[in-house]
């Protein structure tokens, strides 16, 4: 049996080593390729769709690498996982930068914490969110095996995701406002935490990830 | 629940090596950064920082190799700091494999450097240091300067003043070491910490000065700070990593302890 494939997208925006890394450290055995190239992409079995930076940028490059149709189908064929600004790019739009359009992949915005954001004591509250904060599983899913409910995981951003559609929810966190951590759809998964960062909760999530037949 | 506050062990690094001591007692060699940075991860550290204080060019390269090898090895965020001048410097430590780059006296001297970097690789990766040293005098109001190299060049610049501007150019944290502590192991400068943590939006880290666990959990609970950074009294093994999440989650701050 030749190498199960994974291909983590590369568009130029932020640092792709570290989850090449971590899929390398979860999985011996797979092929890790980083890539901006359609075919490679189309080819491997699983695809990560990761993204740091602003939203207006990120969109710019997926666009001009023609990487949005390629996500797309991507999203209906094989496993995929979306991480931070990679999940915030397959919803519908964004209020970062004066309002940017997402792939609609998922039905939902992408909202701001705000200037004022205040915890339930009224304190006020930092934003960007950065550190290991608590996610609740809302749901049964594979990618959630082995992984204690209520797990830290590391975040950084300052923008949040809220789903027309809360049954396709997997985790949730709250920091002033509760939000979606997680989500999933078929064989599409999302999170807005760093599992190439989140130490053995996160490397769990990313072996579940290389194990999953993206069956929910 | 709710958000953790951060421990961040920070290591020297110098020609690829640890300097100012690091003693474990079951490391057989206690100079490599990859190996301490992996027992602190072990130990629960929130992140880990290289801060690098080599002077050649060649110890640069050096330094690059240790932060692809520590980021091949350790999943926890990892910041670097020291010698970080121009937008390709930044660029290639994160290639290599870091997180965020910590910005100190280029910043000084050309703060738009920030605003360029911010606008580059997004705030979420810039760490702007501050080292401040107190100014006013006893019974006046606080007043803090920014100093450069190690403490010793007054800039005129006000510290509180100076973490605002570098937050509205685009740092999205804010690392503070006290100057009058450093080194001393009396406590982080809670007052200086406080004012800045309020002034600004983004996290600020506490440094300066830590010498027991106590101290830890007042940078937080007095100073405001959204995460506190030692080095010595984890080096020299006086305490894990653990024992101080367990030590501030006793006095009520929320920590991740699993």
């Amino acid at each position: 049996m030749s190498k199960t494939t994974v291909a983590v997208i590369d568009y130029g925006m932020g640092n792709l080593h570290s989850a090449a890394k971590a899929l390398e450290k979860v999985a011996p055995g797979a092929q890790v390729m980083v890539t901006a190239d359609a075919g490679t992409i189309l080819s491997a079995d699983r695809v990560v769709f990761p993204g740091v930076g602003a939203i207006r940028d990120c969109m710019g490059e997926i666009l001009r690498l023609g990487l949005d149709e390629v996500v797309r189908e991507a999203a209906q064929s094989k496993p995929l996982l979306g991480i931070c600004v990679g999940m915030q790019s397959l919803m519908t739009r964004s209020e970062e930068n004066g309002g940017v359009d997402c792939l609609n992949l998922f039905a939902g915005q992408v909202k701001f914490f705000g200037d004022d954001l205040r915890d339930a004591s009224g304190e006020k509250l930092k934003v960007p969110h950065m550190g290991w904060n608590q996610v609740q599983q809302t749901r049964s899913h594979p990618l959630w095996n082995g992984i204690a409910d209520n797990a830290r995981f590391y975040f950084v951003h300052s923008y949040y995701i809220t789903l027309d559609d809360n049954n396709l929810m997997t985790g949730r966190c709250e920091y002033g406002v509760p939000f979606t951590a997680a989500l999933g759809r078929e064989n599409v998964f999302a999170v807005q935490f760093h599992p190439e960062k989140s130490q053995n909760a996160g490397l769990k999530l990313l072996q579940n990830f290389m194990e999953w037949d993206g069956q929910a | 629940m709710g958000l953790a506050k951060r421990i961040i062990p920070c290591l020297d690094v110098d020609n690829g090596r640890v300097v100012k001591g690091v003693k474990f007692l079951d490391i057989r060699d206690a100079g490599d950064p990859v190996e301490i940075a992996r027992r602190y991860d072990e130990q629960g550290a929130d992140e880990i920082t290289f801060l690098d204080i080599t002077a050649s060019h060649e110890g640069r390269d050096t330094m690059v190799h240790t932060v692809e090898k520590m980021a091949s090895q350790v999943f926890i965020p990892l910041t670097v700091g020291g010698g970080i001048r121009k937008l390709e410097d930044i660029r290639t430590m994160l290639n290599a494999g870091a997180d965020k780059v910590s910005i100190n006296t280029a910043a000084v001297f050309n703060p738009e450097f920030v605003g360029e970097a911010a606008a580059k690789f997004g705030s979420q990766c810039i760490v702007v240091a501050i080292d401040a040293k107190k100014v006013s005098a006893a019974g006046e109001p606080g007043r803090w300067e920014i100093f450069t190299h190690g403490g010793r060049k007054p800039t005129g610049l006000d510290a509180v003043e100076w973490a605002i501007k570098m937050v509205g150019l685009g740092a999205g944290e804010i690392l503070l070491t006290s100057m009058d502590r450093d080194g001393t192991k009396n406590g982080f400068d809670l007052d200086v910490t406080r004012a800045i943590s309020e002034a600004v939006a983004v996290p600020v880290i506490a440094s300066g000065g830590v010498g027991n666990l106590q101290h830890l959990a007042d940078g937080v609970t007095l100073g405001k700070a959204d995460a506190v950074l030692a080095a010595s009294i984890f080096h020299f093994g006086e305490y894990t990593v653990q024992q101080a999440k367990q030590f501030m989650a006793a006095q009520g701050i929320e920590m991740r302890l699993d």
